[in-house]
């Protein structure tokens, strides 16, 4: 049922449901030795009430890329493409790459563009309860004083946090805790786009599952949200589209339906065949460094179906579910 | 009960400030053996990995290395018998000292034995070529790699010590299904060669299905009965 709307969605990807589309994404790290080609010509668009996950292996730019929507890159990034996005059909797009850190820090992030970060621990400030960083989010985007309480409280219960928690200071939390409120705080503006950067990470099961149902939650109310995650059980419970990186580019997008069955590229295979409930073997030999990525496929070094085409870079083409970067996808053999 | 070989938190009791964490724990983890320990969030998983890895002295009862109780913790333990276990965290980010290079991070155990730094430094190039580190790497302090090659490298500190017992304490839990596929296989080679026993904590029923000989449950610091099978 999930991967019926997805490809419907998917499909029809120019249409006005569309609420933030990536094009031609581009970020590198100038760094002592060289440069980091940490996203490469990254296209990807994300509809209302869509779950879009990122999957890949670590280091492959994936927290790179939510960070480059939000304007967090470090002073050494050099970016280039763009990223518009559009709240409702009715306003224009902006490209929140190049509208300026002024007009970002203003009126996108945090406000239409949320992030869950990845160590809440480290992006809760440890002077202020946890009541007191919600009401203060709160009041900061427009709640009145008496009813940001009551919201403070609602939000806590919606992401499955004790009111009475909120009187803790962020070092008085367990981990778990901590990475509820800090999913607590950035709901509280009602973000259009929620980008949730391994959101699970550190969470025993039941608390990822939670976790996991607050972003599915979300999309059922028609918002949107990017999750960026490692973990494939995690994309297959919520997520409606599956999106893998590899190298600092996306190989493959399908419905997750079909990504978990049937697999275009290679490498999504592969990743898939490293669960433990699968063969739970890993993909041989390493990732490319970012540093020094070859001139052709990134993966036809570890590539079984590499050939003599796979030293060229292959186009994305759009397939009749998806999308894949391969010059001899699965299911072409099949 | 104090006979065999093996690893064994007896009749473990812990609190912390009052509230008891663990209560009455009797584990043993045998040589060659790949134990799972299976609990909730707060269930008292990581403090028992603590308490067998020396590093935090129980309340009531003890750990006995090969039918020996061992008394105390950290650095009262002597040496050749704390180096025997390595435990591997959840977190690399939180367990690498942030000043080491990787392959000093990897060759200070080695040190610690007494080798020179040019032998050391051979042994973690060595050793991390087989956990998967690349060589150029190992010149990177841990904020310049990525958590599973940080995560790796913490794995070939472990290893570095030639320990009987490695417990791992959600060690892949944050890393890809590729890279904990290949960290697993470094442990189960390393454990066929070293007849090492293994402590798996995870709350991955898949993976503890795959890779455990024996799953525990714990809960509330308890041990569960074993389910029959």
């Amino acid at each position: 049922m999930i991967g019926e709307t997805a490809t419907a969605t998917v499909t029809a990807s120019t249409d006005r449901a569309s609420v933030l589309r990536v094009d031609g994404l581009t970020v590198r790290f100038r760094i002592r030795d060289g440069i980091v080609h940490a996203v490469t010509d990254l296209s990807l668009t994300l509809h209302r009430g869509e779950l879009l996950a990122v999957v890949g292996e670590s280091g492959c730019g994936k927290s790179v890329l939510a960070h480059t929507l939000l304007g967090l890159l470090p002073a050494n990034a050099a970016v280039s493409g763009h990223a518009y996005l559009q709240v409702s059909p009715d306003t224009a797009p902006i490209d929140v790459i190049h509208c300026g850190e002024r007009r970002l820090a203003r009126d996108i992030r945090g406000r239409q563009l949320g992030l869950v970060p990845q160590s809440p621990a480290t992006a809760l400030t440890p002077v202020r309860t946890g009541r007191r960083l919600l009401e203060e989010t709160l009041r900061a985007h427009g709640s009145p004083r008496h009813e940001a309480a009551h919201q403070a409280e609602r939000l806590a219960r919606e992401v499955g946090l004790d009111p009475a928690d909120l009187d803790r200071y962020p070092f008085e939390l367990s981990g778990g805790m901590a990475q509820r409120l800090a999913t607590a705080l950035a709901l509280a503006p009602d973000p259009a786009v929620l980008i949730a950067d391994e959101p699970t990470t550190g969470l025993d099961r039941p608390l990822v599952d939670h976790t996991l149902d607050v972003l599915r939650r979300r999309c059922d109310a028609g918002y949107a949200v990017l999750l960026i995650t490692h973990d494939l059980r995690a994309a297959r419970r919520v997520a409606d589209t599956v999106a893998v990186m590899y190298a600092s580019r996306i190989v493959e997008r399908q419905p997750v339906d079909r990504f978990f069955t049937a697999p275009a590229h290679p490498y999504s295979a592969a990743l898939l065949d490293a669960l433990p409930e699968r063969t739970f073997r890993p993909i041989p030999g390493h990732p490319p460094m970012l540093t020094a990525l070859p001139d052709g496929c990134a993966y036809a070094p570890r590539c079984p179906r590499a050939t003599a085409r796979c030293a060229r870079q292959p186009e994305v083409t759009t397939t009749e579910s998806g999308a894949v970067a391969c010059h001899r996808p699965r299911e072409e053999a099949a | 009960m104090s006979d065999v070989r093996g690893l064994a938190a007896e009749h473990v009791t812990v609190s912390f400030d009052g509230t008891p964490v663990l209560t009455d724990v009797t584990l043993r983890i045998a040589r060659g053996e790949t134990v799972g320990l299976r609990g909730a969030s707060g269930s008292g998983k990581s403090t028992l990995a603590r308490v067998l890895a020396f590093l935090h002295s129980p309340d009531r009862g003890h750990v006995s290395l090969d039918g020996t109780p061992i008394i105390g913790a950290r650095f009262r333990v002597p040496p050749q018998i704390r180096t025997r276990v390595a435990l591997l965290f959840q977190s690399p980010r939180a367990a690498a000292d942030p000043r080491l290079r990787l392959v000093d991070l990897i060759a200070e155990p080695v040190r610690a034995t007494g080798a020179a730094r040019q032998e050391a430094r051979h042994r973690a190039r060595d050793l991390a070529d087989r956990v998967g580190l690349t060589p150029d790497l190992l010149d990177r302090r841990p904020h310049e790699v990525s958590d599973g090659q940080l995560q790796r490298a913490c794995l070939a500190r472990a290893l570095a010590q030639q320990p009987d017992y490695l417990l791992c304490d959600e060690a892949t839990a944050m890393l890809d299904a590729s890279t904990q596929a290949q960290l697993a296989s470094v442990i189960i080679d390393y454990q066929r060669h070293r007849d090492a026993g293994v402590l798996l904590i995870s709350h991955d029923p898949a993976l503890l299905a795959r890779w455990a000989d024996r799953v525990v449950d714990i809960a509330d610091g308890r041990l569960l009965a074993p389910a029959p099978r």
